[in-house]
């Protein structure tokens, strides 16, 4: 066969390959946006499910997985930035960082149901935390960890060499350099990767099984000791657990945890490229 | 220029080189000890589920007895303790999973790196990642109410909830994984490899295949493993669309019938059991064996980048 024609013939199937991967997602996205929003109303948003669910609105699911976003972020930021922080600017290359990177390259790998069961064992049962919102916002911090650790270490290893020596070079410690210079200059990067962390921790179900969610709560939890509902879990719940559940709802909620998933991806989205824009260097 | 490399040069091989020790104050003597310890909260992290995966997992080996623990029956009621059935369902469906996964990850990594237009780039990236970001639970919702229906009345099968359902589902969730690893990796292809062979006058097609990706396999690898990773550890959508029964799934024709994965079981099983049980004991020691296999499967995958990683200093050196 001739060659240029075999290339040509290779290229209209890997096209075929690539349109074919991302079609799917697509019609994912379109799909529950059609289907869901009818479902939309104001009542949906702000009132509690009624009559087993079948009825109201999806709010404690809602503002339950509002909660452990924030929770998450709580433990998840300062921790992995400092993390970051570390790795980049003070850690030498020998063999305690190269075990470091492992971890982190593990802690990535492991199921997110191992990390239910993690949460359970220690956060739930061994420190008594109880199935709460602190159990929950644990398990998923450390489940968001590595994401945060490696983007933010990637976010501040691009920024310049020279801007580190002049700053040390005017008499600055090094905490004032990471302070002053090399943190203000990467913090786009860094808010990026965070904030695609969170995203999937809030879209997370299976590490908030035994940890925090709560199959139906009439009311709003009032403290971190209070289980609480989740969206993603509410999905599972409503769409498995539920005998006739309307269709309607399923889509409802479903349109909802997209929305809030998106949402973020977007803020994300937006932050880097308005950076790179910005970006002198 | 030169100063300014003779200084980052001592930046970078002696830190301390370039500050004075008599400025550390109390307060940076402080924040450096803390950010060091963040450094190393990761390994405490490892450390710690391992620890507590032996504590509640471990003692099951002592309840159960080895064979019942190796035989072919899970029905814990009736103190059934099998783990086989669900060994072997995780297992068909993520071979299936990486059957999907594989040839669509590359595929589509390569059009992405080598094929593709700028603006074709600009689209389909963003996409892609956003697949990564989708709740699986999502993607297991869609799975019952659109997708198994369908492929029931196109097989013609007498339930829609299979492990092949599961498969196709799981390698659509693995495929970002694979072709972001495996696009890095093409990426980082010298382009001098490519002039060489073009000038040599391979077309870019021949180039791809005899150049770029054989230069790129370490990390393709790489990702491959990562994205079977990821499958095996995959929870609520497979545990939405794979029937959960828990048969022994050995011949290919399993595909076609129900089976139950090991991370379905703990996480539909886990609520309903009294804590400190042999039940409970169990579906931890199920958890542990899955923690091995993903501590394995990455060491691996990183075991793989550092070997290539010497090779090419060698080669340069």
């Amino acid at each position: 066969m001739n060659r240029h024609l075999s290339q040509r013939l290779g290229f209209f199937v890997l096209t075929l390959v690539a349109l074919f991967t991302v079609t799917p997602i697509v019609a994912v996205i379109v799909y529950i946006f059609i289907q869901g929003s009818p479902a939309i109303s104001w009542e949906f948003l702000t009132v509690a499910p009624r009559s087993g669910m079948r009825e109201g609105g999806i709010l404690p699911a809602i503002i339950g997985t509002f909660y452990l976003t924030i929770g998450t972020a709580a433990f998840s930021v300062p921790l992995g930035i400092a993390a970051a922080v570390y790795l980049s600017e003070y850690a030498a290359d020998n063999r305690w960082t190269r075990l470091i990177r492992l971890a982190i390259i593990n802690l990535a790998g492991i199921p997110s149901v191992v990390y239910g069961l993690f949460g359970l064992g220690l956060f739930v049962l061994f420190l008594n935390f109880g199935t709460s919102i602190l159990s929950a916002s644990l398990t998923l911090s450390i489940m968001t960890l590595p994401v945060i650790i490696s983007t933010a270490e990637e976010a501040l290893r691009a920024v310049p060499q020279a801007f580190r020596t002049v700053s040390i070079s005017l008499g600055a410690t090094r905490w004032q350099t990471v302070r002053r210079i090399v943190l203000p200059q990467a913090l786009p990067g860094i808010l990026t990767g965070v904030i695609l962390g969170l995203e999937r921790a809030a879209g997370e179900t299976a590490p908030i099984l035994f940890t925090g969610a709560a199959f139906f709560l009439p009311r709003l939890p009032g403290s971190v000791f209070d289980a609480t509902m989740a969206l993603p879990y509410h999905l599972f719940v409503i769409s498995t657990q539920v005998p006739e559940m309307p269709i309607q709802i399923q889509y409802g909620t479903a349109l909802v945890l997209l929305v809030f998933v998106l949402g973020m991806n977007l803020i994300a989205t937006v932050i880097r490229s308005r950076a790179r824009a910005r970006r002198q260097w | 220029m030169s100063l300014n490399w003779a200084l980052s040069l001592s930046y970078s091989i002696n830190p301390d080189y370039t500050y004075m020790k008599s400025e550390l104050t109390w307060q940076e003597f402080i924040i450096t000890r803390a950010i060091k310890a963040s450094g190393y909260s990761a390994i405490v992290f490892v450390a710690l589920i391992f620890f507590f995966l032996l504590r509640e997992g471990l003692p099951t080996l002592g309840e159960v007895s080895f064979s019942n623990l190796v035989s072919t029956r899970w029905y814990p009621i009736e103190d059934y303790f099998g783990i086989v059935p669900l060994i072997t369902g995780s297992l068909i469906v993520t071979i299936g999973a990486a059957l999907v996964a594989i040839p669509f990850g590359i595929g589509t990594a390569i059009y992405i790196a080598e094929i593709a237009p700028r603006w074709m780039r600009e689209i389909l990236k963003p996409l892609v990642e956003l697949l990564g970001g989708l709740p699986s639970v999502v993607l297991g919702f869609l799975g019952i109410l659109v997708f198994s229906p369908w492929l029931r009345v196109f097989l013609d099968l007498p339930t829609g909830l299979t492990a092949l359902t599961g498969s196709l589902l799981l390698g659509g969730i693995a495929v970002p994984t694979v072709v972001s690893v495996a696009e890095d990796a093409l990426d980082t292809v010298p382009r001098s490899y490519r002039e060489g062979a073009w000038a040599l006058g391979a077309t870019k097609w021949q180039t791809i295949w005899r150049v770029t990706l054989p230069a790129a396999r370490s990390g393709v690898l790489t990702g491959v493993m990562l994205g079977v990773g990821r499958a095996i550890g995959e929870t609520m959508a497979v545990m939405m669309v794979t029937g959960n029964a828990p048969v022994l799934a050995l011949s290919l024709g399993s595909l076609f019938s129900p089976v139950r994965t090991m991370t379905a079981t703990i996480a539909a099983e886990m609520g309903e059991v009294a804590s400190g049980s042999v039940h409970y004991h169990t579906l931890f020691f199920i958890g542990l064996v899955l923690f091995l296999i993903s501590l394995a499967v990455n060491v691996a995958a990183s075991a793989v980048v550092f070997r290539s990683k010497k090779r090419a200093e060698r080669i340069l050196s």
